[in-house]
Formats: C-alpha cells, sequence, structure tokens
C-alpha cells in the first residue's frame, strides 16, 4: 500500500465535492487528504487528493472519478516530478524560558511566527510533507496547543510537462 | 415566446421523444402536472411511486427507449429510491423528475422537503437540481443524453416548484450537449481487437459469456454471427437473458449459482472466455478465484471501470459490445467445428440437464408453470419476474429468444419489481403478451398497481408461483441454517382471486397440475384487463443446480444425476 497523490479537475459547482467524497466513502477507498480549490479558470476547480491503496486500487479510483460527469480530469502525479506542498498552523506553549528556543527551530525551519499570546506562539510554516511532520516532531516537546495542516497541493513541474510533450 | 417552467419542460420532453410518462401527482409537482394537462404526453397515473419508477423502467426495458416518471416532492421523491436503484444497477435509462419545495424554502425542513439530489447521489449516473429555470432546456438534454449514452442509468432533475411556475422569455436553442467531463465513448482499440481475434482463432475450447451489455447496445445479432461463425457455445447471465436465443444448439443458458451444470462446467474447462457486456457479478462468478482458472479472458465492456473491478483479464476492450464484435467478426475464423469440445459439452447436456420433479397429483411443479408458459406463447412475450424463485425458474425454463423479452432486477433484486415493469413494458409493446412471473411474497410487495392496469385495461398475467413460502430464503435456511423457517412462512395471506377481482381484475386459482395449461390459455384470451392467476405449487420446491454463496461454480448441489 503506498501513497498516490492524484490531481483532479472538475467543474466547479455545488455538489461536486459530494460527489467525490461519496465515491470514497461508498467504495472503501482512503482519503489520507483533499484539498479543493479554483483555477486560472474560474469554471474549473482542482482537488489535490492523497490516497492510500496498491496500483488496482488506484486504477479503480481513478476509472470511478472518471465515470463521475463533473471530473474532466483525473492525473495520477505520484511519479511524475511534482513540487508539493502543505501549509501548516502550529500553536505552541511558549513562556519566556522557552521562546528563544522555538524562535531558533522556527529560523531553522524557515517558518514564521504570525502570532504572540502571553504563554503561546503561532508559527506559520509550508513545505513539504516530510519537512511540516519534522516541524511538528520538534515543536512537540514544548507542548502542542492547536495544530491544523492544509492537507497537499500539488502541481507538476515545468520540466517534467515538457519532457512529456517532446 | 413567454413559456412557464413547466411548459418548457413539456416542450423539452416531447423534443426527446417522449409520449408516455409515468407518476404521481402532489403538492410540489402541480405547475408540472397543470401543464401536463395541455400537453400530448400520455401520463399514466401509478397507485405509488415506486410503482411508477418501476413502470418507466420496464418501459425503458421492453422498448430500448428511455423512461420518464414524476413524483413530488419529500415522500414522493423518496418512493423513488428502490426504482431509481434498481435501474442503476441494471443500467436502465431513466429521467426522473421531482418536485422540490420552492427555491426560497429549500433546507428550511419545509413541508415534504428531502434532500433527494442528496439521497439518490450513489444510486444515479447524474443528477441536478434546478437553480434557474433558464437553465432547464439544457438540463433536460444533457439529462437524457446522460442517461441514454456509454452505459446508460438513471438521472434524477430535482424541480423546485417556483421555477416550474416562473414565466421566462424562452428561445428554443439549437445547441447540441457538450459537457466538459463526459464524452460518448465510440470506437474501438484495434490493437486489442487484433489480439482478441488472435486467441479466439486459436482457442479449443472457447466459451461466450454474454451479459446485459449485448441488450443494450443492440449487439445480439453481431453475437449470434459470430458465435454461429466460430461454433462458440454461448452462456448468458440473468440480464443476459434474450441476448443469445435459448434454443439454439450453440445455447449454454444461465450461468453462475442457479445456472445449468454445463454452462458453469463449460466456464471451468474452457481455454478462451470471451466476456462481453458483463461485469464479473458475485452471482455469476462464484469463488472468483477459481473462476475460468484455465482460460484467457477477453473481456469487452464500455464502462472502463468495471474492466479489473471484479476480475483481472488478459485481453480489455472498452467498447459498445456491438462494436466490438463488429471489428470482431471480420478478423474471425470460421470455424467447420470444434468437434472435440462440442463433444464434452454435449456429454454434460446429456447426463446433467435441468430437471424437476414430476407433478403429481393436487401437486404442480412451479417449473412446470414456466414451461407450460413457453409452450402457449411460443417464446413470443415479454416476460418480467419479482425476485427468489420465481426469477430463477423464469430465467432456467423460458427459452428466451430475443433481447428485451425477458425483464428482471438482476443487480439490486428488488422484490415487487416485476408487476409494475410489466404494465411499463405492456404500454411499450401492446402488441405483446406480457406475463409478470411472481412469487406470493414478491407480488404482495407492489400489487396496489392493479388499480392502475384496470385503469388502463392492460392485459396482464400474474403468475403467482404460491408456495404460501418467502421461498428462496427458506431455501437458504434450509439448506444453511438446518431448517430452521425464522419468519418465511407466509401462510397467512389474501385470497387473491378475491383481491383480483376487488380491483376489477380476472381472479383465478389452480391446485391441480391437469388446470395449469387451460387456466393459461384462458389468461391469455383476456384482452382488456389484467388477470391474476393464483398457482398454488409444491411448497417446498427448491432451485437446482445452487452453487453454494462462496463455492466455486464446480461446486454444485442438486440437478445431478442422482437426484
Amino acid at each position: 500500500m503506498t501513497k498516490h497523490t492524484l490531481s483532479v479537475t472538475v467543474e466547479n459547482r455545488p455538489g461536486v465535492l459530494t460527489r467525490v467524497a461519496t465515491l470514497f466513502r461508498r467504495r472503501g477507498y482512503n482519503i489520507d487528504s483533499l484539498t479543493v480549490g479554483t483555477t486560472e479558470n474560474p469554471c474549473i476547480s482542482r482537488m489535490t487528493i492523497v490516497v492510500e491503496g496498491d496500483d488496482m486500487i488506484i486504477e479503480q479510483v481513478s476509472k470511478q472519478l472518471y465515470k463521475l460527469v463533473e471530473v474532466i480530469k483525473v492525473v495520477d502525479i505520484t511519479q511524475e516530478g511534482s513540487v508539493d506542498r502543505e501549509l501548516v498552523l502550529i500553536k505552541v506553549k511558549a513562556d519566556n524560558n522557552v521562546r528563544a528556543d522555538i524562535v531558533q527551530i522556527v529560523d531553522i525551519f524557515r517558518a514564521r511566527i504570525v502570532d504572540i499570546g502571553r504563554n503561546s506562539l503561532i508559527i506559520e510554516a509550508t513545505g513539504d510533507q516530510r519537512k511540516i511532520d519534522a516541524l511538528e516532531d520538534s515543536f512537540r516537546p514544548f507542548g502542542i496547543i492547536e495544530l491544523v495542516r492544509t492537507g497537499k497541493v500539488a502541481m507538476v513541474r515545468g520540466t517534467s510537462e515538457d519532457i512529456k510533450k517532446r | 415566446m413567454k413559456l412557464k417552467g413547466a411548459e418548457i419542460l413539456m416542450h423539452c420532453l416531447e423534443k426527446e421523444g417522449v409520449d408516455v410518462v409515468f407518476g404521481y401527482p402532489g403538492g410540489a409537482v402541480l405547475p408540472i402536472y397543470d401543464a401536463l394537462y395541455d400537453s400530448p404526453i400520455r401520463h399514466i397515473l401509478a397507485r405509488h411511486e415506486q410503482g411508477a419508477v418501476h413502470a418507466a423502467d420496464g418501459y425503458a426495458r421492453a422498448s430500448g427507449k428511455v423512461g420518464v416518471c414524476i413524483a413530488t416532492s419529500g415522500p414522493g421523491a423518496t418512493n423513488l429510491v428502490t426504482g431509481i436503484a434498481t435501474a442503476y444497477m441494471d443500467s436502465v435509462p431513466l429521467v426522473c423528475l421531482t418536485g422540490q419545495v420552492a427555491s426560497s424554502l429549500i433546507g428550511k425542513d419545509a413541508f415534504q422537503e428531502a434532500d433527494i439530489t442528496g439521497i439518490t447521489l450513489p444510486i444515479t449516473k447524474h443528477n441536478y437540481q434546478l437553480e434557474r429555470t433558464e437553465d432547464l432546456e439544457r438540463i433536460m438534454k444533457e439529462a437524457f443524453h446522460i442517461a441514454r449514452t456509454n452505459r446508460p442509468g438513471p438521472v434524477v432533475i430535482d424541480l423546485p416548484k417556483d421555477l416550474m411556475a416562473k414565466v421566462i422569455d424562452f428561445e428554443e436553442s439549437n445547441e447540441g450537449v457538450s459537457i466538459r467531463g463526459y464524452r460518448v465513448m465510440k470506437g474501438v482499440n484495434t490493437g486489442q481487437i487484433i489480439s482478441a481475434a488472435e486467441v479466439i482463432n486459436q482457442a479449443q475450447k472457447p466459451v461466450i459469456y454474454a451479459g446485459g451489455g449485448v441488450i443494450a447496445s443492440n449487439a445480439a445479432a453481431e453475437l449470434k454471427e459470430m458465435a454461429e461463425k466460430c461454433k462458440i457455445p454461448v452462456t448468458t447471465t440473468l440480464m443476459g437473458m434474450g441476448a443469445f436465443p435459448g434454443m439454439n444448439y450453440l445455447s449454454l443458458g444461465m450461468l453462475g449459482m442457479h445456472g445449468t451444470r454445463y454452462a458453469n462446467y463449460a466456464i471451468g474447462e474452457c481455454d478462451v472466455l470471451i466476456a462481453v457486456g458483463v461485469r464479473f457479478d458475485d452471482r455469476v462468478t462464484g469463488k472468483i478465484q477459481t473462476f475460468a482458472p484455465n482460460a484467457k479472458i477477453i473481456h469487452i465492456d464500455i464502462d472502463a471501470a468495471e474492466i479489473g473491478k471484479n476480475m483481472a483479464v488478459h485481453i480489455p476492450i472498452v467498447s459498445q459490445a456491438k462494436e466490438a464484435l463488429q471489428a470482431l467478426l471480420p478478423r474471425l475464423e470460421a470455424r467447420e467445428e470444434l468437434s472435440e469440445w462440442h463433444k464434452i459439452i454435449g456429454r454434460w447436456k446429456d447426463d446433467f440437464p435441468l430437471r424437476y420433479g414430476e407433478c403429481e397429483a393436487g401437486r404442480i411443479m412451479p417449473q412446470h408453470i414456466v414451461e407450460k408458459i413457453y409452450d402457449l406463447t411460443q417464446g413470443d412475450g415479454i416476460i418480467t419476474t419479482e425476485v427468489g424463485q420465481n426469477q430463477m425458474w423464469a430465467a432456467q425454463y423460458y427459452q428466451y429468444k430475443e433481447p428485451r423479452s425477458f425483464l428482471s432486477s438482476g443487480g439490486l433484486g428488488t422484490m415487487g419489481f416485476g408487476f409494475p415493469a410489466a404494465i411499463g413494458a405492456k404500454i411499450a409493446c401492446p402488441d405483446k403478451k406480457v406475463i409478470d412471473i411472481a412469487g406470493d411474497g414478491s407480488i404482495q410487495m407492489n400489487i396496489q398497481e392493479l388499480g392502475t392496469a384496470v385503469q388502463y385495461k392492460l392485459p396482464i398475467i400474474i403468475c403467482i408461483l404460491n408456495n404460501h413460502f418467502l421461498g428462496m430464503v427458506r431455501q437458504w435456511q434450509g439448506l444453511f441454517y438446518e431448517g430452521r423457517y425464522s419468519y418465511t412462512d407466509m401462510s397467512h395471506q389474501p385470497d387473491f382471486v378475491k383481491l383480483a377481482e376487488a380491483y376489477g381484475a380476472v381472479g383465478m386459482r389452480i391446485t391441480r397440475p391437469e388446470d395449469v395449461e387451460g387456466a393459461l390459455q384462458e389468461a391469455l384470451q383476456v384482452t382488456d384487463r389484467p388477470v391474476v392467476i393464483d398457482f398454488w405449487v409444491d411448497r417446498e420446491a427448491d432451485v437446482y443446480p445452487m452453487v453454494p454463496p462462496g463455492e466455486s461454480l464446480f461446486n454444485m448441489l442438486g440437478g445431478d444425476s442422482d437426484d
């Protein structure tokens, strides 16, 4: 079982997300993460879906997605050269004794402090999933009060597309 | 031109060639029914929305056209659900129009509001909720297009009441349907066809496994040509009954759980399996790991998602069955004979024919009734079935000659389907004899449609194979639950003769084998009303052969030479 990243373009209409989510639930596929947002064309949205499964399951997922009338294109970008990013907000316990340590970690990860409370800091970071995981681990000893991850968004690299076209 | 939404709706239906709709009025569809009042479209008033949707389904299956039904919001719409799921599982083209509360009330839990687009999401090919009357024409075109093309299926359109009453400036559009995410599949991959032809030409023990896709794509003629040209035996699924003539010497009858022994043995032995318009359903394959274990499998289906869903295959061909067979035919070598293979199959046919116990004094065997129906109609009728033992006997003992002559809920297995489907079939094909082979359990699920059949003077014959049991479940309880007949005894039932007569239909009760033929003949003479024949049959007759669930096809119970 490996994780696959599917980039799915869909019509930007109400209900499309429900259709996709219903399909995953009904066929018993597991969504690791799902992000959705509009693209350069306001009529079209892009979903980045991370799903776990062997090749046969991923093929079924893709074919079943294609059967949805509002799904335009499904691409498994796991193998292709792609850039993927995730954004995380972490509220971490931070009294005066540890603030300096936290700031140091923030610098190392090229993250940012976006809110300062009396006893806590909110840190924002973007990166691929490994980096976000590492960041999370680094802050855990201080005490994570709240954490939210957006889930992965991804895009095929220009260079890979050029190679394909040739 | 200034038109109300409902008037545009009627206009669109007419443009799609709809001449009959099945429905049931209600508050939210009042504007639609008001427009229907002036429309040339015929409306068949069911007695329950489930009856309406099954009738539209039967109409679609019998005619090959899109069936249309109308129900009001809330309970009207939810009463369609079983029928929509039935059509979805069997790939039947339907357009279901549901009323909805006024736009301003949606989401407010208004009277008779139900989220029918949400409810039907997983059981429709697509669905819509109208947001602007201006979109109606486009949506109607799309809905019919989606319902009837590629792998057909049901489409629901939810129509808020205010948008049906709203008057807009309507200019008819000449634009065709254009949906970015939905293209009609055309053509076939020649490379795959060549590979398939090579494999078929080399085959020593080929079998064709044909299903509903052959009927849906009108490919029965091509299938017969291929089978006869290459001398390939053909077995059909329940949904494929009629795709190949049952009396043809190459026919193996049905395969699967209640298939013939020779069909299932042939699957076990074959070296090439040509699967056309099928989906390797569990009722067909039994234990999938041992299904056609020695065969190269060629799988032709219009739905790419069916390829490799249940069964890994060697040569997939994503195409309409008709197009694929047309492309294959010129590449196939005519065979004089496949003598060894046919000899083996011939021996199986001799040793393991379908068989059942003799009728004795006062004991009617249900299979005998089905055979008599075949004899008297010469296979020219349309048979609909309910679900359970009646359905299996109807599949086993009637020889279907042509497509669209056997209408049955194969995928969902919906009890109560057969009678309303017969109503739809009779409306579609008024010149054909339409016979519902029913059980005493199933028929009570939509018995209220007798009102409909009597109102429209439809001479449908309902043959109740009455064993006073929920027979198929009782059979399983007998085989797998030590005969503990938990709540399957249905001895308490209405007097079906009186019930028929109360509705204005003809009712008969037959309890002796010698009266079966006479009763059927009498029923076939009736031209102006439905006939209910309550056949009291052997209470504990079982359906054989049988592959126990999860077993391999060759592990069959019953129907062998020792019975």
